[in-house]
């Protein structure tokens, strides 16, 4: 593939990089992080293809570290996300119209709680 | 080999690592939401099944024993890790993983340059150039990531380690390896594995100096940048390798880290060479100093928490990093439960740059089934401040403190805070009034209506919500 090619590829998924992610919400960045994590365990193809061409020790040991690192990048990513994102998904335990409620109540519903705290010193 | 079925860069294959990458950004998209989020992990894992076992049919790949190993090795140790770790541990383990990305690039790209020597073929400089800079950024990267674990992990101590004249020393380095780079490239036809292997190294030394100033509050930016530099040097293995699943996947990630790096910085209201290069232990020294004197405060005890937040209308929890170390997530539900239980409303209210990395605060309190859309972001619970009868902060302190709106001489000045002190009332769970990690005082502990709550995290919420159901 020539260098152009490459070139107008890695602008274009920049862009699409960029769109995406920047509609994630704060609340899933870690396990936005920990699926990038994974997704760049992309990295063990270049493991393969190098241990492919090896026919020494130290190669055979660098690809076979590689591999591993890769490997370690994608299974542990995508495990500890789902993981964590199972913690997400249950539903929120409020009916709506109760949050609604509480959001909208008198702003100044004075309690005696300003007084309370003052006691001990 | 009976495998070899896929000619690299033939149209099946380049067909086939197009429906892996676009799985990785249909994946990421379902990310945007908690809902479909689970859905999108699976999608992308798919993606990267199908990038494999592509690969894996390449015309040449050989190695078999050594490729079954090497997967075996690493689908072990991560299936344990991920089983194993712990949400407070989160941070960690994303620097790990980072590091080992990082590893893996530099390690690849010294082999292509060593496979180029042994078939005694001048290397084109759109393949040397990509190779060279994944191997300095994978190293940077892999060193970098390794000694923001070892902070996080509390093996070395966190607060910013200074060695003197350590900016000229980065300089040095980076001009260094620059000018290494530059003699490589110059003598493609032959470039010499000696200078390679010094590059590396000069690297490695990089990524130790850089991160070791970097205290443990400035870790969510570190983190985040450290896996832009993965991505990027994934990306630029990529263009080595003339694969596309890589160029896309690399700058997939690159694009994340980067936005979540700006993110985070701005959160701060600081730059990012700031944050890297000037070590925040740096000036807030000197004004800490100033903190020798006794300012007044006042103390409560658990059960005047109780009573506070019992007879509120509604309560703010703002978490920081000590609920982390605490491992308090379950024990503030409890409290957050019993409120409830008497018609309270209970917020939390999430900074950006809460814990050890961005999102930390959510996933720990998600652990604890906190329903999500009761972690509202500072911009959302700021106005609401006001119209709160209780804040509780419970091991934030920085991202509280008063100074960073009304002192311009603080060294946080201008940081964004949740504005606490507009709360009623405010009970401040911290284990002694030791400044925060920049080193400054908290005026809020000192203010009128501030109540502090010595104790542990984790004791004191379990206490406080068994007052509750007392009272």
């Amino acid at each position: 593939m020539d260098l152009m090619t490459e070139i107008v590829i890695f602008v274009l998924a920049a862009f699409v990089g960029f769109e995406v992610i920047s509609k994630v919400p704060t609340t899933l960045h870690t396990p936005l992080m920990s699926q990038t994590n994974a997704i760049h365990g992309i990295v063990m193809l270049g493991g393969l293809i190098v241990i492919g061409l090896s026919d020494n020790t130290l190669d055979n040991v660098i690809g076979t570290i590689a591999i591993a690192f890769g490997t370690i990048n994608i299974v542990g990513g995508f495990m500890v996300t789902d993981r964590m994102l199972g913690m997400f998904t249950r539903k929120p335990k409020p009916a709506p119209a109760e949050i609604e409620q509480s959001r909208t109540e008198p702003l100044d519903a004075e309690t005696g709680s300003s007084e309370t705290t003052g006691g001990s010193a | 080999m009976p495998l070899a079925l896929l000619e690299p860069g033939s149209d099946a294959v380049t067909a086939l690592y197009l429906v892996a990458v676009v799985l990785f950004i249909l994946g990421v998209r379902q990310g945007t939401h908690p809902t479909t989020a689970k859905r999108g992990n699976m999608i992308a894992a798919v993606g990267m099944a199908i990038a494999v076992a592509t690969t894996l049919l390449f015309d040449g790949i050989g190695n078999w024993g050594l490729i079954i190993a090497g997967i075996a090795i690493g689908s072990a140790v991560g299936v344990i890790a991920s089983i194993r770790v712990q949400m407070t541990a989160m941070p960690q383990m994303v620097a790990l993983y980072n590091g080992v990305g990082g590893g893996a690039i530099a390690l690849i790209s010294w082999s292509e340059l060593r496979h180029a020597l042994e078939i005694g073929e001048a290397l084109p400089l759109d393949t040397l150039i990509p190779i060279l800079f994944s191997a300095v950024v994978g190293s940077v990267s892999f060193w970098g990531s390794n000694i923001a674990f070892a902070k996080l992990q509390d093996l070395i101590p966190t607060r910013p380690l200074k060695v003197p004249g350590q900016q000229i020393l980065n300089a040095l380095l980076l001009v260094g390896i620059i000018a290494a780079c530059v003699n490589l490239s110059i003598n493609n036809d032959d470039p010499s594995q000696a200078v390679f292997i010094g590059v590396l190294i000069a690297a490695a030394l990089l990524g130790n100096l850089v991160v070791l100033p970097i205290g443990g509050a400035d870790m969510p930016v570190v983190i985040s940048l450290l896996n832009a530099f993965t991505g990027l040097a994934a990306a630029a293995a990529g263009f080595a390798l003339d694969n596309i699943a890589l160029i896309v996947a690399g700058t997939l990630v690159g694009s994340s880290g980067t936005l979540l790096t700006l993110e985070m910085a701005t959160a701060m209201n600081r730059s990012v060479p700031n944050i890297l290069f000037a070590g925040f232990g740096g000036a807030p020294a000197a004004g800490a100093v100033g903190g020798g004197e006794e300012r007044p405060h006042r103390s409560v005890g658990p059960q005047d928490a109780a009573i506070a937040l019992a007879y509120a209308d509604s309560v703010v929890i703002v978490p920081g990093y000590g609920l982390a170390v605490a491992q308090a997530q379950h024990a503030v539900k409890e409290m957050a439960d019993e409120l409830e239980k008497r018609g309270v409303n209970v917020n939390y209210a999430i900074h950006p740059v809460a814990g050890r990395m961005p999102g930390h605060m959510n996933v720990l309190l998600a652990e604890a089934d906190v329903p999500y859309d009761k972690l509202r972001e500072m911009d959302e619970i700021n106005p609401e401040m006001p119209r709160t009868d209780v804040a509780v902060v419970i091991g934030a302190n920085d991202v509280t403190n008063p100074a960073a709106k009304n002192d311009p001489d603080s060294p946080i000045a201008g940081m964004p805070i949740i504005e606490v002190s507009e709360a009623r009332q405010v009970v401040v769970i911290k284990r002694s009034l030791s400044p925060g990690f920049a080193g400054i005082d908290n005026d809020l502990f000192y203010e009128e209506n501030t109540s502090m709550l010595f104790s542990d995290a984790k004791a004191a919420a379990q206490e406080i919500a068994a007052e509750i159901e007392n009272l």
